[in-house]
């Protein structure tokens, strides 16, 4: 077994080496062609790099927990109301927000590629992007929410929402108790990247460093 | 098009794994491709769902094996060799050899911070919606070799619209380079059961967002 897995580990090592030339061949030629300027990518890189993470969405959600208007507004119209804070990354006009409640648990999937909302969430996280997520998530949610650790009464109802079109979706989780007067950014640090993508909840209050 | 990229109710791929403290990306080449990507789709050289409709033309089997990066990587070869912006003589030979083909626009330092906007995908109706929330709907038994975003699992399917997104650039039409053929889009939402069958967990409810040609009344 050890064995097999060292011969693995080398033969994805040499694919990674064969993508590296091509994609380094791949940004000469359209450097030379003038169709790319290589410092523009380097801003892009470093912009995913250091600016745009789920602390903004984090951020999004304290607010909601902590001001009601700015709730409402958002779960009836999210592009709306994120551009109203004034985040360094704007949003793009199709974003919705989904509340869970006792009731309701809403995870969010992109079953056909890996649609995500970059702009309040970063990267998508390579589990988003996997097979396994993509394809058990509209079907067995309650197994994929295992695989998080995560188990839910078994009579609340679980809304997927697959992302097929330019739509998308960041679910709003719920407040954790115990959380009464903290500050928008103390509530923040308890908003995980996957209780809003639906795959987590809020961290309680004792599963932080205080 | 029916291929391994539609993957809604597959089974078989096994648990979903969970890379704790992952970094955004995992090698320096995997942000050059999504930059490169970005640049060109700046630039006006093809739209995301030519992007799209690329990595489903991937043979399976590649598409299965490749990494998320490695699909952007291939699907942009593609794109870019289709389109007449590179030659595949210069991709062998890893340098330009012909004059470039002209471009809307070149994506520079200073136009970075506004590019990271997503762009609107709203365009002008075409006509009056034909569904509103609380209709109930059957999606269409349609299988297009092309790129569709109608999945599979969600076909001849009876739902429920339940929100309305306004008009969009069709997908479909978008891909195979027939133009943006503006369609009213809607969330229509369906029991668990209604997907699955009966035995499928009573608590279940999954959505999708539908364009209007998807969907015909119930």
């Amino acid at each position: 077994m050890a064995t097999h897995d060292h011969d693995h580990h080398d033969e994805h090592g040499s694919e990674l080496s064969e993508t590296q030339l091509r994609v380094r061949a791949l940004e000469t030629i359209l450097t030379e062609k003038g169709y790319i300027d290589p410092a523009a990518l380097d801003a892009i890189v470093e912009t995913y790099e250091t600016k745009i993470g789920p602390r903004n969405g984090a951020l999004v959600v304290a607010k909601a927990w902590t001001d009601p208007a700015f709730r409402q507004a958002l779960l009836e119209d999210a592009t709306k109301a994120v551009a109203t804070l004034g985040h360094e990354s704007r949003v793009g006009d199709h974003l919705v927000a989904v509340e869970n409640t006792p009731q309701r648990h809403n995870m969010i999937v992109c079953t056909l590629c890996s649609c995500y909302p970059w702009e309040v969430l970063g990267l998508p996280p390579i589990w988003y992007k996997s097979a396994p997520y993509r394809s058990r998530a509209v079907k067995d949610p309650r197994g994929v929410l295992a695989d998080f650790g995560v188990t839910l009464p078994k009579e609340t109802e679980i809304r997927v929402w697959d992302s097929t079109a330019e739509t998308r979706f960041l679910v709003l989780p719920m407040r954790p108790a115990g959380t009464e007067g903290w500050s928008e950014e103390r509530l923040a640090d308890l908003v995980t990247r996957d209780s809003m993508v639906g795959t987590g909840l809020a961290r309680k209050p004792g599963e932080i460093a205080q | 098009m029916n291929s391994v990229h539609d993957m809604g109710g597959m089974d078989g791929f096994g648990k979903v794994e969970v890379e704790q403290n992952e970094p955004p990306f995992h090698a320096r080449w995997e942000g050059r491709v999504l930059a490169m990507q970005r640049a060109m789709g700046y630039a006006g050289a093809w739209h995301i769902d030519h992007s799209r409709f690329a990595q489903e033309q991937l043979p399976p089997l590649i598409y299965l094996a490749a990494s998320y990066y490695q699909r952007w990587e291939l699907a942009m070869e593609h794109n870019l060799l289709q389109r007449g912006y590179v030659a595949p003589e210069e991709l062998a030979a890893g340098h330009a050899l012909r004059p470039a083909k002209p471009l809307n626009r070149k994506l520079t330092l200073d136009a970075v911070p506004g590019s990271m906007m997503r762009s609107s995908f709203f365009r002008q109706q075409q006509g009056p919606a034909r569904f509103k929330p609380g209709d109930r709907v059957r999606t269409k038994n349609i299988n297009p070799a092309t790129h569709t975003r109608l999945p599979r699992y969600a076909r001849d399917k009876l739902g429920v619209v339940e929100l309305i997104h306004g008009c969009h650039a069709y997908p479909d039409s978008v891909a195979t380079d027939r133009g943006d053929d503006p369609q009213w889009l809607y969330t229509v939402v369906f029991d668990g059961q209604e997907i699955w069958g009966a035995d499928a967990d009573p608590t279940l409810k999954i959505s999708i967002d539908a364009f209007e040609p998807y969907l015909e009344p119930a």
